[in-house]
């Protein structure tokens, strides 16, 4: 995965709660074998009308936020399905960050695993970015080492756990890590008291 | 030692590594595998040439995407059937042992897992899909993963978490006649809303659910990610060992009673400590229905559609407006005088025998209403073929309802199964966002019985009353 570090550009709010992932990437998208190219499917219901022409109303599709590095949204983003087709249609879309009061717990963790870094805020900083974007262009910096979101000249704190921004950083891949634990892996699986009814003979 | 909950003890006897912050390696003992969220995860095997760590910890099974109609033709549809046939390719590449849709065994994975006995009390089980929680009904600390964990899973038979907090969901009193477990989850749900579990592993506890068969268990976890929990956890007792034992992939004999030592050990401590406590009167729990597109816009069958000037949170008022817009509701109409188009029963959460069994009392001598398309699709072969058995396909078929071929169908509209624009649903599945059922389809949810009155009322309507 591609290192990251600093993400600076055009932010989108989209003013809702609860934004489920069937909302994120509708289910005629999900049958791809695939990772790539779900970008097209984002918030397809949305940001299409029946007839597939564009939704002159949404806001991924007005200038200059059809070309967003950032989202901003408010309570439980990413809820419902555990769809990693989520963060990839995001991700291909070219969105790197999300901004939102809270997310849920598989979408969150989703994000991670395809270096997109969702941030969680408090009310009052989510509406102070989005009231005042406008005066800057709709433009934020995000800056992961520091631990900043910049709006023009305030700057704004998050929180991010170490080990996850430590692989963000660096770009690792968790499968590589855990497997430096092979031989943990190995001494519980023999030495596991319940392994005579969990394995499975077949 | 200090005393430790269900989930505690799940937990600790699973933990590999713990690094300084508090992150620990799990070890998972169970692999659930369907079409939709693994493919991606055994290409990036392929790619990095890495193996599935124990073929025989996991099980896969195509569900999502299979036809509930004439499979003689195989499946038509061209994308389903390359993502179908990929997963099949995928599990003999991998030696992964699976069920194909011509097999009696095939169904839903949150269906198959029990009926296998391939969920089993106190272990760690995971899939790639949120429902995982079902077999939390089983004593199993069981969660929805994404691609990349199942590709975690599949090489490592581990994954990367922190611990949940504890949150008891206790309840007081008896059920009232007619009411079942979909109204307790869903009257939940309205309750603490859908993110009132985030970050927690709720464990339901009380009569009513010492009284609840394991199918009602499987519906009242099933629906805690629609909470936001990360599970849902359910004490093992002697129902659970019944359901279980004999099961194809349950232990046997010798290994079989020295497992129920083992899980009996399983309950919560007495004095267990909960981050959140939340008790609950059963007796005031009466028939569930959705009005709005989250599941927390739940109201019980005899009350009205809500008017967005009720609330004072803004934003709630905001989605509320946008809700009804998008249901074709006014605020202040009857719940009983919203007329309905279609009724689906099926669903992880509600397409089990008992469910069906449930469903088809109420139909029984009744024809449904004219104006309603109802079909049934069982969660697997297993459940049709039971049902077939008690006869209860016929009772659907003369009521009205069409008799399918067990998945997921219309419950996320993968296949061809799918609401039109502006039609309304009576659902027993578990989601009712915009669009779920079908694009501008409008979804109900609803008990399988509830379902059944709606079928034949061609409204929605208190079963009670039938
Ligand atoms: S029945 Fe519905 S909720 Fe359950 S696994 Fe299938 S699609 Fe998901």
């Amino acid at each position: 995965m591609k290192e990251f570090t600093e993400v600076q550009g055009v932010t989108a709010p989209i003013e809702l709660s609860n934004i489920d992932t069937d909302m994120i990437i509708p289910k005629q998208f999900l049958k791809t074998i695939k990772r790539s190219g779900l970008g097209e499917g984002l918030f397809y219901e949305m940001r299409y009308d029946e007839k597939g022409n564009l939704n002159k109303n949404f806001i991924l599709n007005e200038k200059p936020f059809s070309d967003s590095k950032i989202l901003i949204a408010f309570e439980n983003f990413g809820c419902g399905s555990s769809r990693e087709h989520a963060p990839w249609a995001i991700k291909d879309f070219g969105i790197n960050v999300i901004l939102a009061i809270s997310f849920a717990d598989i979408f969150f963790n989703n994000c991670f695993k395809n270096g997109i870094l969702p941030i969680k805020l408090n009310k009052e900083e989510i509406d102070f970015i989005i009231s005042n974007l406008q005066k800057y262009k709709n433009i934020l910096k995000v800056n992961l080492i520091n631990q900043v979101i910049t709006l023009g000249t305030s700057d704004i704190k998050f929180d991010i756990e170490s080990h996850r921004k430590e692989s963000l950083l660096n770009g690792w891949d968790d499968i590589d890590l855990t497997l430096k634990h092979k031989e943990k892996i190995t001494s519980y699986e023999e030495n596991n008291p319940n392994s005579f009814w969990i394995h499975i003979e077949r | 030692m200090q005393p430790q909950t269900i989930f505690d003890k799940i937990w600790s006897s699973h933990i590999v590594n713990e690094d300084k912050n508090g992150e620990c390696l799990i070890y998972i003992d169970r692999h659930l595998v369907h079409e939709v969220t693994s493919p991606q995860a055994f290409e990036g095997l392929k790619t990095k040439k890495r193996v599935v760590r124990r073929p025989n910890l996991t099980l896969a099974v195509p569900d999502h995407n299979v036809p509930t109609i004439d499979r003689t033709k195989g499946i038509v549809d061209n994308e389903s059937r390359i993502q179908v046939d990929t997963l099949l390719k995928n599990c003999k590449d991998f030696s992964v042992p699976f069920f194909n849709i011509d097999d009696e065994r095939q169904g839903i994975v949150h269906i198959i897992g029990p009926e296998q006995g391939f969920t089993l009390p106190g272990t760690t089980l995971v899939c790639g899909d949120s429902h995982t929680s079902t077999h939390g009904a089983f004593g199993s600390l069981a969660f929805g993963i994404g691609t990349s964990e199942v590709e975690h899973v599949l090489s490592t038979q581990t994954l990367i978490q922190k611990p949940a907090k504890n949150f008891l969901i206790k309840f007081t009193n008896k059920l009232g006649k007619g009411v079942t477990a979909k109204d307790v989850i869903l009257y939940l749900i309205g309750q603490i809303g859908t993110a009132g579990g985030t970050g927690y592993v709720l464990e339901y506890a009380g009569e009513i659910i010492d009284d609840m068969s394991m199918e009602e268990r499987m519906t009242i976890c099933n629906m805690s990610i629609e909470a936001g929990a990360r599970a849902g956890l359910i004490a093992p007792d002697e129902k659970t060992f019944d359901y279980l034992y004999n099961k194809p992939l349950a232990p046997k004999g010798k290994d079989w009673d020295m497992a129920v030592k083992c899980w009996l050990k399983l309950k919560s401590d007495p004095d267990a400590k909960y981050e959140k406590t939340l008790l609950i009167d059963a007796s005031k729990i009466e028939p569930q229905v959705t009005w709005g597109t989250s599941p927390e816009d739940v109201l019980t069958i005899n009350s009205t559609i809500p008017n967005p000037e009720q609330y004072t949170n803004s934003e709630k008022k905001k989605s509320v407006i946008r809700s009804l817009k998008y249901m074709d509701l006014k605020p202040g109409q009857k719940l009983t005088d919203v007329e309905i188009d279609k009724v689906f029963i099926g669903s992880c959460t509600n397409g089990r025998i008992e469910d069906l069994r449930k469903a088809s009392k109420i139909l029984k001598g009744n024809k449904i209403n004219p104006n309603v398309k109802a079909f049934v699709v069982p969660g697997s072969g297993l459940v049709k073929k039971q049902a077939e058995a008690e006869g209860l396909d016929k009772i659907f078929k003369s009521s009205g309802f069409e008799w399918r071929e067990p998945g997921c169908s219309m419950c996320l509209a993968m296949n061809a199964d799918k609401l039109k624009p502006y039609e309304r649903c009576a659902s027993t599945s578990n989601r009712n966002f915009e669009g779920r059922q079908g694009r501008l389809g409008r979804t109900h949810l609803v008990s399988p019985e509830m379902a059944a009155a709606a079928a034949i009322k061609g409204k929605l309507f208190d079963v009670r009353k039938i």
